[in-house]
């Protein structure tokens, strides 16, 4: 049989494609629709808070920070409760994240305030003196992408059926209303904080990254 | 057919184009590699270029360049050499084909640019090995599938009836990647829907866990058909070429082919053990992984058979000793993969530095020794000149192999340890250290890494020096030479 195949590229290729495909469809398939449910509670991000995972993202938080707490006591002990698949229902994408070269992340907003991230950020040794982290100062003048924010809030509540403007579910409105509640939500967070230039930023209607970036951060819980 | 009875001389111009990209996105990806070692052990080294060269900035730019720079780049070297010479044909004979390849190594390298720009840049999708925006991966497409139409253009003008080994493992690359690339890079344009915000944003198709299980089906056979599928294909045509030896066993051959691939994509649940995934596809992934063994196995002792009897060639062969040499981290690394797919060894690796250690003594002792090996035997091919400098190629082997010893050994010590921190606790069970202990500890180890990568790089570096220099200034060949590949004294 195989001889046979080796002289006919065309079987050959479909045999491969039958042997890989294999494993996928066995796999991802089955448990999906369960898998995409969210758990009783769970809600999608404010328009602010995406635009600060927006800039987890930006910069790679990911590739130190996990946002996966496994089910043993060492972990629970360190980070709280262990992940329940609904919690994640609307990541997208994911942000487990393979390594820890920092901390878990999941629940920092059950442990860690606005004012100390506006620290962390400036200079993470200042609240950690042998911190491996970089500052990420940068954050306090670039600004966020709050229309991008929108963008993808709308497109996953048109595309996905993600409930945004449900009772009790976040509003999302038009963008003229979403920008200027994100403000509002921006200028809530910047009263834990000291920087003079974010406070000056927020006056003009601009939302510096850092302030999304702590609206996320408040978010994991 | 008369054109058989003529010596056919191969087109060799795509794979040198492809050897040039190989060497210098090989030193980029390993360079900016060293420089992420070193920011773990000295953090103040993350503000060289600002707020793009922080650690996160710049580990997808070294993920990407090493898998589809570096990697591919050797992949499609020698598949334009070796696919000539397995079906017996010219590219030369077939101009149409020899402009598409052309156009290939063109729009590859235009997608490499604009790949680096947006990710320093912060563009990315946060899918490991998949950052690339909806734009580039259409491109990435695009190219992908023109290589395989080249590929099926090649195939289908052959002379040769019979498909060798290797040619197996090129087209199971192809159409493997193909599945995984569409599947995990799906996602939905935000600008098409909404009308505002950047153009080039998306956002995942999937969500959540269902995320996390199709981008470590995808990641985890990254790994499997780009790190290892191709590099196989690539050892089963270079090891019989350099040594003179057909191969130890077709039967064993088989074996493998057909157990590796359909065995790797089943493993991909290794990656999201103790996740929310649902827990028999967990149980499944690592009892595939361990099974993974076999087949994994079955190529390397195909390898070390073919060399039965004939082991005094190493000493005189340096291009065998890079394959024989990669073929051992072959099996060194695909049995401590499947050690690490183990639930309860998982619990304990996970998230530490042995698995960073785990991916590069198989990237640094297994694919990249493969490719260094192939283009040691096909520049003096390629170029019609000798290897400019033996000593130097064995300088370069030592140098390489020292600096991939200290790298996965400190990577074991440091992961292990952080782990084994992470867990204990005292005899009421309360956790012994914080976070930060564990990092402080890990100093030491970070160095001696950084050590271990920047030696290989300098083994890299005189790498390319001695190819610059085979290609400019070796002793010409008269006629191509059989066998081992022929290497000035010096």
């Amino acid at each position: 049989m195989f001889h046979w195949l080796e002289e006919r590229p065309f079987m050959f290729a479909a045999v491969v494609i039958v042997f890989t495909a294999f494993a996928g469809i066995v796999e991802l398939i089955p448990d999906f629709a369960k898998s995409s449910r969210p758990l009783v509670g769970t809600k999608p991000y404010t328009v602010l808070q995406l635009a600060g995972r927006g800039v987890y993202i930006k910069e790679s938080c990911n590739s130190c920070h996990s946002q996966l707490i496994r089910p043993f006591k060492s972990e629970t002990a360190r980070y709280g409760m262990y992940s329940l698949s609904g919690e994640y229902a609307y990541d997208r994408p994911f942000l487990w994240g393979s390594k820890r070269t920092g901390p878990d992340l999941l629940r920092v907003g059950n442990y860690r305030t606005t004012d100390w991230h506006e620290y962390h950020m400036w200079e993470p040794k200042d609240v950690m003196p042998t911190s491996i982290m970089p500052a990420y100062k940068h954050m306090f003048t670039n600004l966020a992408k709050i229309e991008t924010a929108y963008a993808e809030a709308y497109t996953v509540k048109k595309v996905f059926n993600v409930p945004y403007d449900k009772e009790g579910m976040p509003v999302l409105g038009s963008f003229e209303e979403a920008k200027a509640l994100a403000l509002k939500e921006a200028k809530e967070i910047a009263k834990d904080m000291k920087s003079k230039e974010v406070k000056a930023l927020l006056e003009d209607g601009k939302v510096p990254e850092i302030v999304a970036m702590i609206a996320y951060l408040n978010s994991l819980k | 057919m008369d054109s058989q009875s003529k010596l056919v001389e191969y087109d060799y111009s795509v794979a040198k184009l492809f050897t040039y990209s190989t060497l210098v996105l090989g030193f980029i990806g390993m360079l900016i590699g060293v420089i992420l070692a070193f920011q773990l052990a000295y953090p103040e080294l993350n503000y060289l270029i600002g707020e793009y060269g922080t650690f996160g900035r710049l580990r997808p730019l070294h993920t990407s360049a090493i898998i589809f720079g570096f990697t591919f780049s050797g992949i499609f070297a020698s598949w334009y050499y070796m696919g000539q010479r397995l079906l017996k044909i010219s590219l030369a004979e077939h101009p149409f084909i020899l402009r598409l390849a052309h156009i290939h190594f063109y729009l590859y390298v235009l997608i490499i640019i604009l790949a680096v720009i947006s990710l320093l840049m912060g563009i990315t999708t946060s899918k490991e090995y998949a950052e690339l925006e909806w734009p580039l991966d259409l491109l990435v497409v695009v190219s992908w599938l023109l290589w395989g139409v080249i590929m099926s253009a090649m195939v289908g003008v052959r002379r040769e009836k019979s498909l060798y080994v290797s040619l197996w493992y090129y087209i199971a690359t192809f159409l493997t990647v193909s599945m995984l690339y569409v599947f995990n890079n799906a996602s939905v344009p935000t600008y098409f829907i909404s009308g505002l915000g950047d153009w080039y944003h998306s956002v995942s198709m999937y969500s959540g866990t269902n995320d996390a299980m199709i981008q470590w089906w995808y990641g985890h056979n990254a790994v499997a058909f780009v790190f290892t599928v191709p590099i196989v294909g690539i050892i089963y045509y270079f090891l019989p070429k350099e040594s003179m030896q057909p191969l130890f066993s077709y039967k064993l051959s088989l074996l493998s082919f057909w157990g590796l691939i359909f065995i790797y994509v089943w493993a991909g649940g290794h990656h999201v053990l103790y996740s929310t995934a649902p827990d028999w596809m967990q149980t499944l992934g690592s009892v595939m992984s361990i099974i993974l063994i076999m087949p994994s196995w079955g190529s390397a002792i195909n390898m070390f058979l073919t060399m039965k009897g004939e082991w005094q060639q190493i000493q005189e062969n340096i291009a065998l000793k890079f394959m024989l040499f990669a073929s051992t981290f072959y099996m060194l690394s695909t049995i401590e993969g499947p050690l690490q797919a183990i639930k309860s060894v998982n619990a304990l690796a996970h998230f530490t530095d042995w698995i960073v250690g785990h991916v590069h003594d198989g990237t640094l002792g297994w694919v990249a020794f493969i490719i260094i090996a192939a283009i040691i035997h096909m520049t003096p091919r390629m170029f019609k000149r000798e290897i400019y400098s033996r000593s130097l190629l064995e300088t370069q082997f030592w140098i390489q192999t020292i600096g991939v010893v200290l790298y996965f050994s400190s990577l074991w010590i440091a992961g292990i340890t952080q782990g084994m921190m992470w867990r204990a606790t005292d005899e009421y069970g309360i956790l012994l250290y914080s976070f930060i202990d564990t990092v402080n500890i890990l100093h030491p180890y970070y160095v001696i890494r950084a050590i271990g990568g920047s030696l290989y790089l300098i083994g890299f570096t005189l790498f390319i020096y001695n190819i610059y220099k085979t290609i400019t200034c070796g002793k010409v060949l008269e006629k191509e030479p059989v066998g081992a590949t022929p290497m000035q004294r010096g």
